[in-house]
């Protein structure tokens, strides 16, 4: 793809799927790493913590430290705004172009999964804002000491805080719903559909989602349980 | 049968329309969807009352006029089936039944049950076509086709054109029938000189005709009366991402 036709991309209805299908895959690469990462928090304060600060350190000699983690935040909330504001624009689209309603309205056959991109988009995008105030800046954590990643962590989650647990476990199952479609719906948005792979590709999407979601959840809920402390 | 009908009543493009009860006696099973509405219709001439206006020619599942959206599914009840194909053994006896026409903001209601389609011709007339004169009917091995490719093409060339994948859809999008058609004339030889500006203009003229874009919901293929799979939305995108690219 020529950088010049970019603005083609965002002019068209199939371009703006594509840019969401390529943002989105960014952003799924980029949560497999995070919860990677996350995991190690099973292995006690000395190592999460290290790893925290290992993380400032990417790059480095070359880069400074902390320049790596900057350029892969400008990337993610690049990505972030352009998932986000196509998707907007496509929704604004679809009420566009049905002015008036149907007044018996059958029950749709798409999945659960596919009727609540928008929605549980939604929902995932007010998480995103949370969750940095909660963990990245500490503004709204108990602890919020840069640094004590490990500590943050227990304090944010920490039993009597049952309810931030509760709204993640809502977001991040909404965002186990949205992966379950937008993993299926990103490999035929790029054209890359094989529809003999059909049942390979349910079955990889409905593993990986499952996957993506314990695997985030199984932190606070530790935490709010106490087997983490 | 004795059915109870609401059906969608709009004197035209700019009357507001609203839903109107009727009730109908003596619908043998046998009859058709629309040779049910044709006894409605006869009874309501006699009455010295303004016939329901719906589309129709063919009445044998192949020219793409009909049109009706019954219970909320275009084309009603039955899969792979055109309204004017569907049969009243379907319904039930006392059943209520809606009736609306396609809604569209690219179909503008004409009068009742009736919607231009004209904008699925715009569509066509930027690309869903080829240059090459076809002259009379060649030699069969004269341009040779891949079995599979043929096989292909003669799916996607089953679309009648007739618009339900538009009604289907939340977001009124057109990708299916635009995919069908462009997958159609994509998988032939004769297809190829005008592929890559075939697929960039008609997708553009689509959007700027008012259509919503595509989000994978599948709902189009369900009310599909020829079952045009989603497998040629995805060659339709894959298409479009080459040509653009070029
Ligand atoms: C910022 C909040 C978000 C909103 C509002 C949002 C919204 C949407 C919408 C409306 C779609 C299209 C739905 C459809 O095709 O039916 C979509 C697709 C997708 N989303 Fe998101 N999303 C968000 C965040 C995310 C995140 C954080 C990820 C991954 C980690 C993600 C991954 C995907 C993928 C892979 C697709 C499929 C793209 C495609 O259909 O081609 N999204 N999103
Ligand atoms: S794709 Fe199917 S529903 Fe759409 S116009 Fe063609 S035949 Fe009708
Ligand atoms: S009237 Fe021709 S397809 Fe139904």
């Amino acid at each position: 793809m020529a950088i010049a036709s970019i603005p083609s991309l965002y002019r068209s209805t199939v371009g703006k799927k594509a840019i969401m299908a390529v943002t989105g895959v960014l952003m799924v690469l980029w949560l497999i790493g995070h919860m990677v990462g996350n995991l190690k928090i099973f292995f006690g304060l000395e190592e999460f913590n290290g790893y925290a600060a290992w993380l400032r350190t990417l790059g480095a000699p070359a880069l400074h430290e902390g320049w790596f983690l900057w350029v892969m935040r400008f990337g993610l909330l690049a990505a972030v705004v352009l998932h986000f504001s196509t998707a907007a624009e496509l929704t604004v689209r679809a009420k566009r172009a049905r002015p008036v309603k149907y007044q018996h309205r059958a029950k749709v056959n798409g999945s659960y999964a596919a009727r609540t991109m928008r929605w549980g988009g939604v929902i995932i995008l007010l998480f995103i804002v949370w969750h940095i105030l909660d963990l990245t800046v500490g503004t709204v954590n108990p602890h919020g000491v840069h640094g004590e990643a490990y500590q943050n962590v227990v304090a944010g989650f920490a039993p009597d805080r049952w309810y931030i647990t509760l709204f993640y476990v809502l977001a991040v199952v909404s965002l186990g719903f949205h992966l379950r479609h937008g993993l299926v719906s990103a490999v035929q948005t790029l054209g890359l559909k094989n529809p003999r792979q059909d049942k390979a590709l349910n079955v990889i999407a409905t593993g990986f989602a499952a996957l993506i979601t314990v695997g985030f959840l199984i932190v606070p809920i530790s935490v709010t349980l106490g087997v983490v402390d | 049968m004795k059915l109870k009908l609401r059906i969608w009543r709009q004197k035209n493009a700019a009357d507001k329309g609203r839903m109107v009860t009727y009730e109908v006696d003596d619908i043998s099973e046998d009859a058709s969807f629309l040779e049910m509405l044709d006894v409605l219709n006869e009874r309501l001439a006699v009455e010295g009352e303004e016939p329901v206006a719906f589309d129709h020619d063919c009445r044998e599942g192949i020219c793409g006029m009909c049109s009706l959206v019954i219970n909320g599914q275009p084309h009603g009840p039955e899969r792979n089936t055109t309204t004017c194909q569907l049969h009243m053994r379907k319904f039930k006896d006392g059943e209520t039944i809606d009736i609306e026409p396609w809604r569209a903001k690219a179909f503008p209601v004409v009068k009742d049950l009736v919607v231009d389609r004209g904008a699925f011709d715009k569509i066509i007339e930027a690309g869903g076509y080829i240059s090459a004169s076809t002259g009379t009917a060649p030699d069969a091995h004269a341009t040779p086709v891949p079995k599979a490719d043929a096989d292909k093409a003669f799916v996607a060339a089953e679309c009648i054109g007739c618009g339900a994948c538009v009604a289907a859809c939340p977001n009124g999008s057109a990708a299916l029938f635009m995919s069908a058609k462009i997958s159609h004339l994509g998988l032939l030889p004769q297809g190829q000189p005008e592929r890559d500006d075939r697929v960039v203009n008609m997708v553009r003229t689509h959007d700027d005709l008012d259509f919503g874009g595509c989000t994978n919901t599948g709902e189009c293929t369900v009310a599909c009366p020829k079952g045009i799979p989603l497998e040629f939305i995805g060659r339709m995108n894959k298409d479009w991402l080459s040509a653009s690219g070029k």
